[in-house]
């Protein structure tokens, strides 16, 4: 009886296990199957054309080089924050103090907040403001949502830094500014794979952008002109009833996702590398 | 040069504790923000009359939110139906009996899996799973269902807390110390039965923990839920009913509802719903985690 019941929940286990992979596979089999016949170099190399949203010709040029500008801006600034407050938590902050558990609290609360609510409250801050939808509102939003995101991240890593290393640069009578200094080259590649993971959130998520940066069919030249995005050319265009615009909201979701798995790889990979190097 | 060396040390320790505290502060603006955006609907509807009315006629002034709000009840509890025993089964298998190859292989599986964006589990979910439900499975039950259902979103967002919960529980049931399940061997317990009666029994903090998180995910997931509910404004009959859960509401309306007197108010009140519910719910499964944490570190 005894032995009964555990085969029947290995089973189950082993099952559901292989269900979980299969559901991964199956995503990126479709995703592939539906993308690529529609995945062309004129797709990711021009901005739609006159007649673009009825089947005409142009590609989706807009919307890649306008998430890569959200991305990249949001990602420095929000490096410019989240680096030095993972350095305040874990070197200048004693180990065990209170300031710094609540900090690491509330960025975990941050970090599971929706997008939509960051997106309405980065709306909301705009109007604010007396902008439009925007280059700049979009940063705003996107730069709110990855902050915790970058911060665990970075956080996760610092933790491990041995105090051992503090202590002996500050043992030599370095200030704590310079001992940061040091510890920033070990903290390297867990900045890396953070900036990936952040990458990696920031730029397949619609819910942000849909109220702060607007679309648009051109490339934007300033911050105040609205941008398009990759997951709202996906989110548009798919709900076309043209044809030929559908399979281009495929290819276009082909894109973000070879996007999304180089980052998730070579995170991994840099993640590997640090633990090689670790101390 | 020793006073510009102070100096710069002081400087730096300035800007972090500014950043540090900026971005506390931000989780404290994000929901006064909401909340005093929301203060004109609740003066003049009180609270009571939005959460249990479902009339919902913007342009007449009717803001009732009980059809939304059940429809996202209703979409997350069979996503944590589908997902919890699917996850914890698992999870066992992964951290119990797998061996550490799969154990990593398994990791990356679940990485690739929480990296996915919502858009892409929304192309997928009306690729697949919506045709499924109106062609195969619907026409079992009901006479006619789009496919653009409860169901729909349900699964959509079962498969999209599953990489979460998992992710969590390995963590859980990784921390439950070595010895005692040693000790549980040693008295004569199968796997199975220190499985059973020790490790999972030690973990259930951590597994409500986990699906508390869960709830709160799928409670502001907006975009793939968009994509697959139908988006229909009435109380959902069946699951195969289209539904439209409160972030689709405020993510389809934000381009009218600067016209509208109250509108905007009453998004945000919705945005400050799906706000106050998460940030309880997350704290308080993050206490808990924080709490398994500590109690076997030493």
């Amino acid at each position: 009886m005894k032995k009964l019941e555990e085969k029947i929940f290995k089973f189950l286990m082993i099952g559901s296990t292989v269900v979980i992979l299969s559901i991964l596979l199956y995503i990126l089999y479709v995703i592939m199957k539906k993308g690529l016949p529609s995945l062309s170099w004129e797709m990711i190399s021009q901005i739609p054309s006159g007649g673009f949203y009825l089947g005409k010709e142009g590609g989706i040029l807009n919307a890649i080089i306008g998430s890569l500008y959200l991305i990249f801006f949001s990602v420095v600034i929000s490096l410019m924050i989240s680096v030095p407050v993972v350095m305040y938590l874990n070197f200048t902050l004693r180990r065990k103090s209170k300031l710094a558990a609540f900090a690491r609290l509330t960025f975990d609360v941050l970090f599971g907040i929706p997008s939509i609510v960051y997106g309405a409250f980065g709306f909301t801050v705009m109007i604010y403001f007396g902008l439009q939808a925007s280059l700049l509102g979009g940063i705003i939003a996107v730069t709110l949502l990855i902050i915790p995101v970058m911060i665990r991240s970075i956080d996760e890593v610092a933790i491990l830094i041995p105090n051992d290393l503090v202590e002996a640069t500050k043992s030599l009578g370095a200030t704590n500014y310079e001992t940061i200094k040091v510890i920033t080259r070990q903290l390297l590649p867990g900045i890396s794979t953070a900036v990936l993971l952040s990458v990696g959130r920031g730029i397949g998520d619609a819910a942000t952008v849909l109220f702060t940066a607007g679309y648009t069919d051109s490339i934007p030249t300033s911050l105040t002109q609205p941008t398009a995005s990759l997951p709202l050319a996906i989110f548009f265009q798919l709900s076309s009833p043209i044809e030929e615009v559908q399979n281009r909201a495929y290819a276009a979701a082909l894109v973000l996702t070879i996007i999304i798995l180089t980052l998730s790889f070579s995170a991994r990979y840099f993640s590997r590398r640090l633990s090689k190097n670790k101390i | 040069m020793l006073k510009g060396r102070l100096l710069k040390d002081k400087i730096a320790r300035h800007y972090m504790l500014g950043a540090t505290i900026v971005s506390i502060l931000l989780l404290f603006v994000i929901g006064g923000g909401l909340f005093y955006k929301s203060l004109p609907i609740i003066h003049d509807k009180s609270l009571w009359t939005l959460l249990t009315t479902s009339n919902w006629r913007p342009f007449k002034g009717d803001f009732g939110f009980a059809s939304y709000i059940i429809s996202t009840l209703f979409v997350t509890g069979i996503a944590i139906l589908i997902a919890l025993p699917l996850s914890l089964l698992t999870s066992i298998y992964i951290i119990e009996y797998a061996s550490p190859r799969i154990l990593r292989a398994f990791s990356s599986v679940v990485d690739l899996l929480s990296g996915i964006p919502p858009v892409i589990y929304g192309v997928w979910g009306t690729l697949t799973i919506v045709p499924f439900i109106s062609e195969k499975l619907a026409p079992h039950f009901v006479e006619f269902s789009t496919g653009y259902s409860v169901l729909a979103g349900g699964i959509v967002l079962a498969i999209m807390i599953i990489p979460l919960i998992i992710s969590i529980l390995m963590e859980v049931f990784s921390a439950v110390p070595k010895e005692m399940r040693e000790a549980s061997m040693s008295l004569g317990a199968t796997k199975w039965q220190t499985v059973k009666k020790v490790v999972i029994r030690k973990s259930i903090p951590g597994i409500v923990a986990a699906t508390v998180l869960a709830i709160s995910r799928a409670f502001g997931e907006t975009i793939a839920v968009l994509m697959v509910c139908g988006n229909f404004t009435d109380l959902p009959k069946s699951i195969f009913d289209a539904c439209y859960p409160i972030p689709a509401l405020i993510a389809n309306n934000y381009g009218e509802m600067m016209s509208v007197p109250q509108y905007e108010s009453a998004l945000m009140f919705a945005a400050f719903i799906l706000f106050f519910i998460i940030v309880v719910f997350n704290i308080i499964s993050r206490l808990v985690l924080i709490q398994i944490d500590k109690r076997y570190q030493l």
